[in-house]
Parts: C-alpha cells; structure tokens; sequence
C-alpha cells in the first residue's frame, strides 16, 4: 500500500502519520505543497494535523488552495483513499470533499487531552476492523473542531451512514457530537481526533492502531 | 482601488466569540447589549478596471466559506 503525506508549511503531525502508517505497513512518501502531483500509485492520501498557514483567514483555507491540494481533489474523485486528521479535517471540508466546516470551540479554548470516541459505523474502509458501538480513545488537540453542518446536510450524513465517529462527552460543541465523517463513496474520512498519536505504548495508548490497520489490510487485499 | 469585503457568521450560526464579547460587555456594566457577532473586514487594493463581479469570484471561491459564512462587497473608489 503506497501512502502519501502531504506537508504544508505549520504542519506538524506530518512526521508522526508517516510513522504510524509504515508501522502498519504503509510505503510512506512525504509530499511537500507545492508540488502538484503525487507520487505514481498512490493508493491514499493523509493530510496531516498542524496549523497549516498558520491557521490565516480560516484553518485549512490556504492549503485547501495548495498545488497539491488539486492533486488531492483529483485523487479522491477517481476513487483514491483519503484520510484527514484534525488540520486534516478542516482542509478537506474547505476542498469540499467532506461536508459542513469546523468552526472555534465553542468553550472558546483550546482543548488538548484524550477523549473517548464511540465507532459510529463499521462499513468503510477505516473502520472495518472496528464494531459500531466500541469505544476508542484518542487525543484531541483544536481550537477549532465544532463541526457545524447545515440540517440537510445532517440528515444526509445519518441517512447515509458516513458518520464514522462520535463523541462520547463533546468537548467542542460540534453538531450532533460528530468527530469523524466520511464521504459519499466511505474512501474519505475525517477526524478531529489523532489516530496517529494513539500507535505506541510509549504514546499512552493505541487504541489509533486499528484505523491504520483496517486501512492497510482494505487496500493491501484490494 | 480599493473593495472592501465584510465577512460574517451566518445568521443561523451560533457565534461563540461573538457570545463571549457580548458576556464581557455585560460584566463590564455595558447594559443592554442584547447581540455581538463578530466578523472580519478584508481590504482589497486593485488595479483600475477590476469588477465586482471578479471580487464575487474571490469570495465565493477563498474569502469566505459560504457554508458557515456570508460576505458583503463594497466597491470603493
């Protein structure tokens, strides 16, 4: 499985995706912005968590108009896998290929601990290893993950079943206590949460490990 | 010249900065502030001949994110 990371300038969970995917298997490319294609047969993309361009005008605005970020757009609309953390999340919301926008907490601080999350579906690629109901813990790091989507498009995301995770206690004030959703075609997700910060002991958990895992063996068996 | 582009919260977005300046206000023995929303202001310098129709584009597609964000354009001189 080929993976590619992409690195904008104030990335800085960047490193420690590429770590967590090769540890589940991954052949991991680092990708810096400016380029505008990915490496030959990328099979997914990470977009990491950080502050890219310093977070100016929105999070993930900029990056979301990165050279790289067309190659991404292109890559996901012909099928590629696409995983998203934190940063990750807001870019992939302001490209359009997740739904609804992540706005400031609405406790108005920054939030840094470990949380509990509830697997909210188990049919998609990231969470196939996992059953709905289990409880993961992972930490979260924002000040801007109070995911707010528009009523319709709430109702489609439940109709649809591309809520992949929920908080079990909301730390931001995000709309039905949403912390990771995927796309139409369940080969984009996107979490506020730091699966790739949960893949070690040393980490203080590695409840992270079973995304990877179920990522790695859906496009290695593909 | 210059456009001047006013980007706000929607008015069905709940305005958490806006709420927190609104409680501070009001602990400040500032009476009767019964609303803040808080957007920002973005000043664009143009070359001669730019049309509004062009600062629309730049809004629609970076300025603003219009799933939580309205904008308002003024033209200036």
């Amino acid at each position: 499985m080929k993976a590619a990371v992409l690195q904008f300038p104030g990335s800085n969970c960047d490193r420690d995706m590429a770590v967590a995917l090769r540890r589940a298997g991954a052949d991991v490319t680092i990708v810096w912005h400016k380029e505008t294609d990915l490496p030959p047969g990328t099979d997914l993309v990470a977009v990491p968590g950080g502050f890219s361009f310093g977070d100016y005008l929105r999070c993930g605005a900029i990056a979301a108009r990165s050279p790289i970020s067309a190659a991404l757009i292109a890559h996901a609309e012909r099928g590629g896998f696409v995983l998203g953390v934190c940063n990750g999340l807001q870019v992939l919301t302001e490209t359009g290929l997740l739904p609804g926008a992540l706005m400031r907490n609405a406790g108005l601080k920054f939030v840094c601990k470990t949380v509990p999350l509830i697997v909210a579906t188990e049919d998609s690629p990231f969470t196939q290893n996992l059953s709905k109901g289990d409880t993961l813990h992972l930490p979260i790091a924002h000040h801007d993950g109070n995911y707010f989507a528009d009523p319709e498009t709430l109702a489609r995301l439940k109709g649809e079943d591309r809520i992949a995770f929920r908080y079990a206690e909301n730390p931001n004030g995000s709309v039905d206590d949403i912390a990771g959703l995927l796309s139409e075609n369940r080969r984009v997700l996107g979490l506020m949460p730091h699966p790739e910060r949960a893949v070690d002991p040393a980490h203080g958990g590695t409840d992270g490990q079973a995304i990877f895992r179920s990522l790695v063996t859906q496009l290695t068996d593909a | 010249m210059r456009a001047t582009v006013t980007v706000m919260l929607k008015s069905g977005v709940l305005d958490p900065q806006g709420e927190a300046v609104r409680h501070a206000l009001g602990a400040m023995g500032f009476g009767g502030v019964e609303g803040v929303r808080q957007g920002k202001v973005i000043e664009l310098d143009l070359a001669e001949g730019t049309t509004e129709d062009q600062v629309t584009e730049m809004c629609e597609k970076l300025l603003a994110n219009t799933v939580i964000e309205s904008y308002r354009i003024d033209m200036g001189a």
